[in-house]
């Protein structure tokens, strides 16, 4: 069904807006005159040298978290690449020295000109590896290589930079081939 | 002096002055826009741009504009007409700067024996020239858009003329009410007629004898078709950048661009003057003859240091409450001192004001020296009535958003000639009663 909208219809003396136009005017001489007489109500926000503080939850720059020893948290499985929308996450997996993981990512490339900052990497990553927490939302470069985040780039923080996203630390991998560990991983991946 | 050489000198001089104005006041004008738009959408404004600290509250923007007009590549699309292209631009600017001549910016003063005029041109029909040279405007755009061979500047060229046409009418119509006023189509006389108090039907009221409030309607319609007359908004349909992307001075760049940029600003300053011309008595100090402010020259100087207190104490309260903003938000002071500093010089110079009054009032004028003081005063009158209006046009434009083509067309042909027609009529009736 169609719903036609009828346009309202402006008559008469009114179609000269005069009172209409005066009204205008006077919002916007309250504005001038308050904006003058008082400068120190203006909402400006001083840009680079006094910006906002950025909310906690900002998506902002990605960044790989590291376990104690400061190797990657990341197990190269994949997840956020498969799943990242503009297919901006590049990873070469290679096998791991550690007999309790499999395998560690070589080459963690993120493409940020082509990434949309959706966080679904961030949602994806069953270890939380990957983070976007960073409170940084203005990068420049000068070539397209300075957008490129390499893994040294992504580990490349301090998690002491970041008290309002504390670290924790996730149990070491658990052996799940054998021993008692195995129902417990099994209860864990019900949860 | 022989009064051919004295006429010529006199010519001159007032020539560079009416020419000088509308150039004066385009940087200002730009600048008021600028700030303008800022204090009306609450922002700051113009800051940053600087001459070793020195900032002028964003005047150097228009330096920086300058240079970056100057030096972007000027480039001319092969599809061209090339003498219309070229011609278009200068057209503009030139008829923008010619109506001035005919405007009296003071009234005339004696010398020895020679009468210094502050107009230019006295033509017969000096109304009339006026008109027919701004009505040449609009062919800088017309002329723009059909050689710039392109269908966007077409588009904004042909809205432009139309508009043109339907203003026109109610604009001419609301000077036919003028003129049967005053009875006079020199323009001199006009502005002359407009001194004293107002008397209608000989009761006098308390109100200055200005065209706006023997004509309201005739005010009214006037001031909407110098905005449509303009170009600017809500009537800018020429470069409706939503639609036609800028219109007709879509093919121009550089230095062509900045001119039909200027000749915008600059057919604002004419049309404001204009405006105060016809409607706000001109030159003329409200409540008050030329010859009484003549005969009294003490009080003429005091009554013009007194306004000066006023707008210098008004102008250093806003400079200084900026300061202060200034040097509490920013972490490093932007033109902190300088702010403070031009502030301060405004208190100091309105302090000063105060101090010349008496001697002022006690000093001996010849005959001269009070008409130059009146000359003065009148020149910075019509200035500042004319600001008003060129205050008016920034307001405007960041009120109200752009009329649809047909709202326009109905306003010009269904409203505004109908509304003049009968104000003709209703005037011609009340002076033949
Ligand atoms: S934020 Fe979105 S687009 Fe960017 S890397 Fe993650 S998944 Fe890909
Ligand atoms: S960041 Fe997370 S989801 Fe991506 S490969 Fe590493 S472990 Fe897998």
């Amino acid at each position: 069904m169609v719903k036609v909208v009828k346009r309202p219809e402006v008559k008469g003396l009114r179609q000269f807006y005069l009172v209409e136009v005066l009204i205008g005017l006077y919002t916007t001489l309250r504005h001038v005159i308050r904006n003058l007489i008082y400068p120190e109500k203006l909402p400006t926000v001083i840009y680079p040298e006094k910006p906002k503080p950025i909310p906690a939850a900002t998506r902002g720059l990605h960044r790989l978290m590291k376990r104690e020893d400061g190797s990657p948290r990341c197990t190269a499985c994949m997840l956020c690449a498969t799943n990242c929308p503009a297919f901006c996450i590049h990873i070469k997996a290679a096998e791991s020295d550690d007999p309790y993981i499999e395998k560690y990512p070589e080459r963690f490339d993120i493409d940020l000109l082509r990434c949309v900052f959706c966080g679904l990497c961030v949602e994806a990553c069953p270890l939380d590896a990957i983070r976007m927490d960073m409170p940084i939302i203005s990068f420049t470069g000068y070539t397209r290589q300075d957008f490129i985040l390499t893994k040294e780039k992504l580990l490349d923080h301090d998690n002491s930079d970041f008290p309002h996203a504390p670290n924790y630390n996730p149990p070491k991998p658990l052996d799940i081939t054998h021993g008692p560990h195995h129902n417990e991983f099994l209860s864990r991946i019900k949860k | 002096m022989d009064p051919i050489t004295f006429e010529v000198i006199n010519i001159v001089i007032v020539a560079l002055l009416a020419w000088g104005i509308p150039l004066q006041f385009i940087p200002l004008m730009i600048w008021l826009e600028r700030k303008g738009a800022a204090i009306i959408q609450d922002r700051i404004g113009p800051i940053r741009a600087n001459i070793g600290g020195i900032r002028l509250f964003g005047f150097l923007h228009n330096i920086a504009d300058v240079i970056k007009l100057l030096f972007k590549e000027d480039v001319i699309p092969n599809h061209v007409y090339r003498f219309y292209y070229f011609l278009a631009p200068f057209w503009s600017m030139t008829i923008a700067l010619i109506p001035l001549m005919l405007v009296p910016f003071a009234a005339p003063i004696t010398i020895g024996e020679n009468v210094f005029r502050f107009q230019v041109a006295t033509y017969q029909s000096g109304i009339l020239l006026l008109f027919a040279i701004t009505g040449l405007g609009v062919y800088g755009i017309i002329l723009a858009a059909w050689s710039s061979n392109n269908k966007y500047s077409l588009l904004g060229g042909l809205r432009s003329s139309a508009q043109m046409i339907s203003y026109e009418l109610g604009m001419g119509l609301s000077i036919v009410a003028i003129l049967m006023t005053y009875q006079d189509v020199q323009i001199q006389n006009i502005v002359e007629a407009q001194s004293g108090f107002l008397k209608v039907f000989g009761i006098t009221f308390p109100l200055p004898n200005w065209g706006m409030f023997l004509q309201p309607i005739a005010f009214i319609t006037f001031v909407v078709a110098a905005f449509a007359e303009t170009n600017r908004t809500p009537f800018d349909l020429a470069e409706g950048e939503a639609e036609i992307v800028a219109g007709y001075h879509t093919e121009y760049s550089s230095f062509k661009f900045a001119l039909f940029f200027m000749a915008e600003y600059a057919n604002m300053v004419v049309a404001s003057i204009v405006i105060a011309t016809l409607f706000l008595g001109g030159y003329q100090v409200p409540f008050f003859t030329t010859e009484e402010l003549r005969a009294n020259p003490q009080y003429t100087l005091t009554a013009m240091l007194v306004l000066g207190i006023l707008t210098f104490l008004i102008l250093g309260f806003l400079v200084y409450k900026r300061a202060k903003y200034i040097s509490v938000h920013f972490p490093e002071p932007l033109g902190k001192k300088e702010y403070f500093f031009i502030s301060y010089a405004l208190f100091v110079l309105a302090i000063l004001f105060v101090i010349l009054i008496p001697v002022v009032l006690n000093l001996e004028y010849n005959d001269l020296a009070s008409q130059i003081i009146v000359a003065v005063f009148q020149l910075t009158m019509i200035l500042a009535k004319a600001s008003i209006f060129l205050w008016l046009y920034v307001h405007v434009r960041w009120t109200l958003p752009r009329f649809r083509y047909d709202q326009l067309m109905n306003m010009g042909w269904k409203l505004m000639l109908p509304i003049s027609l009968l104000n003709v009529i209703i005037t011609g009736i009340v002076i033949a009663l």
